[in-house]
């Protein structure tokens, strides 16, 4: 029981994750139809910003945890969402309105650039930093197993909670949540009803942007470690998670990040760790085969 | 206009075979260059390009200059394949690589085919059981080398729970099966048998599952990558996590990701070559132009010696020739003696336990 509580809170962490990504993924799918193959390279591009960041404050002496962490969120925030902003600019938005494989194929160019170039700047090389937030609570000391939850899986967990409260209120809230379902059910219409729908796209990528930001400073402070090549498989992942919970959809891009972190960690625990994927995208196919949407999203409807 | 394209052509093929007449002759080495080894990659092309630039200096091979062909597979199959294809290609007569062992098993056939001597240090056993007989292993194999680890954990850690986990990959997996065999054979079985996703970065779940299990000793067969991420990991969720591993784990790199948590890996590999008193010139010249000829940097340097002596016993360049000479000589490198056996492997193939211990890595005493 203490060891399945172990695994519950293992995954939830894990989900989060997937599910601050997945978000990004979704969000761009749901305004302009396309798969942002470079967002878990921008995911990977933050968790560098982030090293960065707290290798400044270190030099800098700063030793007051929550100030580094929101120094180095907004740092990571506001780079991260000037390269999404750039991404968009130089790399889909010449490409809007030819077929929908151009961009989807400029995505995956934009994908192995990113990476090389991050390759090529910061060196091949695995960056660490010291250990920010050490120690947490144990939860439940029974004898034969101690349930822990660290502080950095709390905080994970908190505030990917929080961001997805904000980001339900400003989607269905605010002005801009309004011109961004606009811009996602009718380009054209919404250009003639007078919102600026290539602002409005921009935004999205920034915010996508923002939200993987989140992530790869999360991502840095649980592991310690990052290299140019974790946005791959963490993209994927997100990407799966975003399917799964039925792409455009954005409570379904959170609910299939922990759908997916759960069953990862579930079944490495009770059965082989080495299906693990298999089982993950198994259950992707047996989802997509009984809803073809995913598990909240809603069918397309074809626009005449 | 057109007439100017056509000049520009003219002008670069002239380019082009001004550039192949001065480089007589090609020499190749191809590993993970990007990608999420990359950093092994870096130390092979640091040992080659030190090595050209001295037998160079010293008037080349047969009165020619050698030139270097770097191959990035990224450790893809697929990429290695079509990586080989172009060394045939740019015709090269000499191939060190590849690094992975799931990218020279596939490439060596490339290489077979075109008739083109291969030195590497992949150690999966299939890379020279299949009989082809261009490819000689300047290294150990993983049953050699499963042997020297699986024994030392099933001496040492008679009383403790083991782990026996992989990450799939055919380097990963041959080697956790040799250690696993040769643990059982000594009478102490795993007491979990798992495998993982190289390039995952969340291990909390394996973790979690040693705990419950009373796991406190890990055999591994993958990258020292993974690794890291592992033992980073066991420490936060307050699991002293002790690690055997290959000859992967002789990368730097383990250190800086694991911290301190890396004193506790063990692993094997050939005997220190730095420690080679032959080698103490060469070591010296790496270190003066800041490069630590740890891992993979020094096999890199020996594999251009060997091409090098192959190529001055054959007093040729003819694959047939290269192939004969390779089989029978004993050729002096930085890494020591090389001859090799009748499957390309060599002789001598010993490895040696080592321990990390405050970022420097030495003999288990």
């Amino acid at each position: 029981m203490a060891y399945a509580l172990q695994q519950l809170i293992n995954g939830l962490t894990l989900g989060a994750m997937y599910g601050l990504i997945a978000i990004g993924y979704t969000m761009v799918y749901g305004i302009i139809g396309m798969i942002n193959f470079a967002h878990g390279d921008i995911f990977m591009v933050s968790a560098f910003i982030a090293v960065t960041a707290f290798t400044l404050l270190a030099a800098a002496d700063v030793t007051s945890i929550p100030l580094a962490l929101s120094f180095v969120l907004i740092v990571a925030i506001f780079f991260t969402s000037a390269y999404g902003w750039a991404v968009e600019r130089t790399a889909y938005r010449p490409l809007r309105g030819s077929t929908r494989l151009a961009p989807l194929i400029s995505a995956i160019g934009m994908s192995i650039f990113l990476q090389n170039t991050v390759q090529l700047t910061q060196g091949a090389r695995v960056k660490p930093i010291p250990p920010v937030l050490e120690g947490g609570l144990v939860l439940w000391d029974t004898p034969a197993f101690a349930v822990q939850i660290s502080w950095s899986q709390m905080l994970i967990i908190v505030t990917t909670v929080t961001l997805m409260v904000a980001f339900t209120w400003m989607i269905t809230q605010t002005p801009f949540g309004r011109q961004q379902r606009s811009c996602e059910q009718d380009r054209t219409m919404a250009a003639l009803l007078g919102v600026n729908v290539d602002r409005t796209i921009s935004l999205t990528f920034m915010l996508g942007a923002a939200l993987a930001a989140v992530a790869g400073v999360m991502v840095t402070v649980y592991y310690g470690v990052v290299d140019f090549f974790i946005g791959f498989l963490v993209g994927i992942k997100a990407f799966t998670a975003a399917v799964l919970g039925g792409i455009g959809s954005l409570p379904g891009a959170m609910l299939g990040g922990l759908l997916i972190g759960l069953i990862e960690s579930f079944w490495a625990a009770y059965l082989w760790a080495e299906y693990k994927d298999v089982a993950t995208f198994g259950i992707l196919c047996l989802v997509l085969m009984l809803r073809p949407s995913g598990l909240l999203g809603r069918p397309e409807v074809e626009k005449v | 206009m057109k007439k100017q394209t056509l000049l520009a052509a003219a002008l670069l093929a002239l380019g082009g075979f001004s550039g192949a007449a001065l480089a007589d002759l090609t020499v190749a080495i191809a590993g993970p260059m990007t990608g999420q080894y990359a950093s092994a990659g870096d130390q092979i092309r640091k040992g080659a390009e030190m090595a050209i630039a001295d037998i160079n200096a010293r008037g080349g091979v047969l009165g020619q200059k050698l030139k270097l062909e770097v191959g990035d597979d990224a450790c893809d199959p697929k990429q290695a394949v079509s990586v080989a294809n172009t060394m045939v290609n740019k015709g090269i007569v000499y191939m060190h690589g590849h690094w992975c062992s799931s990218s020279t098993i596939p490439a060596s056939d490339v290489y077979a085919d075109a008739d083109i001597l291969v030195a590497t240090v992949s150690t999966n056993p299939q890379v020279t059981e299949r009989g082809l007989p261009n490819v000689f292993r300047i290294m150990g194999r993983d049953d050699q080398q499963g042997l020297v680890a699986g024994g030392y954990i099933a001496d040492n850690f008679k009383d403790r729970k083991v782990a026996v986990v992989d990450d799939k990959s055919a380097y990963g997996k041959g080697l956790a099966d040799e250690m696993a065999k040769a643990m059982s054979d000594k009478g102490l079985k795993p007491s979990l048998r798992e495998s993982i996703t190289a390039g995952e970065r969340d291990y909390s779940s394996l973790i979690a599952k040693f705990k419950q299990a009373g796991v406190d000793v890990m055999a591994f067969g993958g990258y020292h990558t993974e690794v890291a991420l592992i033992l980073r990991q066991a420490q936060a969720a307050g699991l002293q996590l002790t690690v055997m591993g290959g000859d992967t784990m002789t990368n730097a790199e383990l250190v800086t990701a694991a911290g301190p948590a890396a004193d506790n890996v063990l692993f094997t590999f050939s005997p220190d070559a730095r420690k080679n008193p032959d080698a103490a010139p060469v070591v010296e010249k790496f270190r003066a132009a800041k490069v630590e000829p740890e891992g993979y940097v020094l096999y890199a340097y020996a594999a251009m010696q060997l091409f090098e002596q192959v190529a001055t016993a054959a007093n040729s360049t003819k694959y047939a020739d290269l192939e004969k000479a390779m089989r029978g000589g004993n050729f002096k490198t930085v890494i020591g003696d090389l001859a090799f056996g009748p499957k390309g492997d060599l002789n001598v193939p010993g490895f040696v336990v080592y321990r990390w211990q405050g970022g420097q890595y030495d003999y288990v005493k």
